[in-house]
């Protein structure tokens, strides 16, 4: 479960001024479900989802994750969430077993307990050919599933997503569809964040438009066509940014 | 603070340092080939080249050579001196480095010897002031009249029924009553704690640039703040790292000093016995040195953290650090100018106050309130560094400067 409440993420640039990246945003996601955050490049997505992933601070507002405030115990929130951006890299000199054991144990795993959970994912996810050569040596699509199963070894409820398609081809993005689907039918609150409309559309079952980081409207896209009268996705979200003052 | 995270990460980030290459080339290989390099080579060349001026003597010129048969008779019999034939360009020849010395007998010159007068005649030496050759060879021709010359008084001494004697009236010698670590501490008092200083400073620079501005440039940074792990553990891990190549580099560099100094190499030692360098240094002192750079290399590594940190590439970190490196060698390398001493002021001044403490330690002085001040401030300034770089790290507008 994810509740946010008047999320605002207020930056400073180079002149002093304020740029409200984040501003006053209040949605819920639940459990077994995707939340898609729709948005062109600007509207505040990233920050949104760092803000959800303790990485940044609010300014304003706060959010409940998993049950934690995120400004009273950000550590609990970090630990029950499984965060993946086109940011995440990962540590080039250090193998696929050595990442997903570095995670598990940051996660207070260890011993068998971590081995278990290490093979269960390596098998899962088919990374024993490749567990133990260097992550700066395997290919795009290798890197992806060690990534996933970097964010997925201590087993988070929440799962948080920053435009994880961006930049992959066909068969890495159909990998992290997929598995963003099997988040949701594991029962995780997943969210997660795109400008791609056909990528929303057929994931999501509940959207938020964003757009200078507000949100604009949010619904399942039943609702949204219902509140618009236009069918396509595409459309709903032009006609939505174009009545925003 | 969660030690175990702190573990955790310490034991995670010396993996990654130790498979890079930069950071095993800057804390282990360059310290330990470093001092066998300078010394090989500089004793190499050295003696080389001495080799050489001994085989090939000194080429001179003598003019007016019929002035002084006798006399040039010896200089072509002596070791270390090449007679070429007189010409008259020689000025030019010395200036071209192709002469190392003329010398100028004015007329008559040896007849005039064996008289006594109060105008005595002059022989001129022309040379390359300044050029290391060219001195040797007035040294080589400075001794042969030397030797005329004492024959000359002998003779004359005899002459007048008197032995060298009278030109003996009394005599000085010099002894030395200084310990001899106090000795080898001056010569290399100075040079000691630059040396550690300057290892401390490279040592950890690659890997605290790597560790911070690295991190923001492979992108790996949001991936470890999105762990469990709290940004004071991150950061102290990542810091005991960063000393630790520090105090890797110094030891390793140290070890290979010593080696260096006392295995047998022909060439170090051959350049040893010309230039006796006493190493005679207290293990007592060398221990005192090292404890008062401790908080050096905590400043060092966490001001050169706070620098990578700051800096959104790693190329940008290292052009922040070049001119920190020459902000702290020119403190470093005041120590070795001689008469400048330790003071009350002096002691609060970072860096400085260090490498001139180490230069009175290792003579065998311990002006323990000097010592007490300096340990003070610069375990303050190690502090003060030390906070900077976690705050830096607990800024959101430091990790993610656009
Ligand atoms: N660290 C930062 N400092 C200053 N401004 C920022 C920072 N991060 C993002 N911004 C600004 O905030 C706005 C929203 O950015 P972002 O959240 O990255 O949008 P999106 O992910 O939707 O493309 C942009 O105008 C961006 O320039
Ligand atoms: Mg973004």
């Amino acid at each position: 479960m994810i509740e946010a409440t008047n999320l605002t993420k207020v930056f400073r640039d180079r002149k002093g001024g304020d740029i409200r990246a984040v501003h006053g945003i209040t949605f819920r996601c639940q459990p077994g479900q995707i939340y898609g955050l729709l948005g062109a490049n600007g509207a505040g997505k990233t920050t949104a989802l760092r803000l959800l992933a303790t990485i940044l601070q609010p300014t304003d507002g706060t959010a409940r994750v998993a049950g934690f405030d995120i400004r009273e115990q950000p550590e609990k929130v970090r630990a029950s969430v499984g965060f993946l951006s086109t940011a995440t890299a990962l540590y080039g000199r250090l193998t696929p077993r050595e990442t997903v054991e570095y995670f598990g144990r940051l996660n207070g795993l260890n011993g068998d307990k971590l081995r278990r959970r290490t093979e269960e994912l390596f098998a899962l996810l088919e990374i024993n050919e490749f567990a133990d050569r260097r992550c700066d040596k395997l290919s795009t699509g290798m890197k992806q599933k060690v990534s996933i199963a970097r964010t997925l070894v201590h087993d988070p409820p929440v799962m948080i997503f920053d435009e994880p398609t961006l930049g992959l081809d066909v068969m890495a993005a159909r990998t992290i569809v997929g598995f963003i689907r099997d988040c949701r039918s594991c029962g995780k609150t997943v969210i997660f964040s795109s400008h791609v409309m056909s990528e929303v559309q057929k994931l999501c079952d509940y959207i938020g438009i964003i757009h200078q980081g507000r949100l604009l409207a949010g619904g399942s896209l039943a609702e949204l066509r219902q509140r618009t009268r236009q069918a396509d996705l595409e459309e709903i979200f032009i006609q939505m940014v174009e009545a925003a003052p | 603070m969660n030690l175990t995270r702190v573990g955790i990460i310490y034991r995670k980030e010396l993996i990654d340092a130790l498979r890079d290459r930069r950071t095993i080339i800057s804390t282990i290989v360059l310290p330990i080939l470093m001092f066998p390099l300078l010394t090989l080579g500089f004793g190499f060349v050295a003696g080389k080249s001495l080799q050489k001026v001994e085989r090939e003597g000194s080429t001179i010129m003598l003019l007016g050579e019929t002035n002084a048969p006798a006399l040039a008779k010896t200089m072509r019999e002596t070791d270390g001196i090449r007679v070429v034939a007189p010409s008259e360009d020689y000025v030019v020849l010395i200036s071209e480095k192709k002469l190392r010395a003329a010398v100028e007998f004015p007329p008559n010159f040896e007849q005039e010897t064996r008289m006594t007068s109060d105008k005595p005649p002059q022989v001129k030496i022309y040379n390359f002031e300044g050029e290391t050759r060219s001195q040797v060879a007035v040294r080589n021709v400075q001794k042969v009249f030397d030797d005329y010359r004492k024959q000359l008084v002998a003779a004359r001494l005899a002459e007048s029924g008197l032995t060298k004697d009278v030109l003996k009236p009394f005599a000085t010698k010099q002894e030395n009553v200084a310990a001899p670590e106090k000795v080898s501490g001056n010569v290399i008092g100075g040079l000691f704690p630059y040396l550690i200083i300057f290892l401390c400073f490279m040592g950890s620079l690659a890997p605290a640039i790597d560790l911070t501005a690295g991190e923001k440039e492979r992108g790996t940074i949001e991936t470890i703040l999105a762990s469990p792990v709290s940004r004071l553990d991150l950061v102290v891990g990542k810091f005991l790292i960063v000393f630790t190549a520090s105090i890797v580099t110094a030891v390793v560099s140290l070890a290979s000093f010593a080696l260096t100094f006392s295995l047998p190499f022909v060439v170090a030692r051959e350049f040893a016995q010309r230039n006796p360098v006493p190493f005679d240094i207290s293990v007592k002192g060398v221990a005192s040195v090292l404890l008062m750079m401790l908080p050096l290399a905590v400043m060092f590594a966490a001001v050169l953290m706070a620098i990578g940190l700051f800096s959104k590439t790693t190329k940008e970190a290292h052009s922040y650090a070049s001119p920190l490196m020459l902000l702290v060698l020119m403190p470093a390398m005041a120590a070795m100018v001689p008469g400048f001493d330790l003071n009350a002021a002096l002691a609060f001044i970072p860096v400085l106050n260090v490498s001139l403490v180490s230069k009175e330690v290792l003579t065998g002085n311990y002006p323990w309130l000097l010592i007490l001040l300096v340990f003070a401030s610069s375990w303050g300034y190690a502090a003060g560094a030390l906070s900077l770089a976690v705050s830096a790290f607990k800024r959101e507008s430091v990790l993610f400067r656009t």
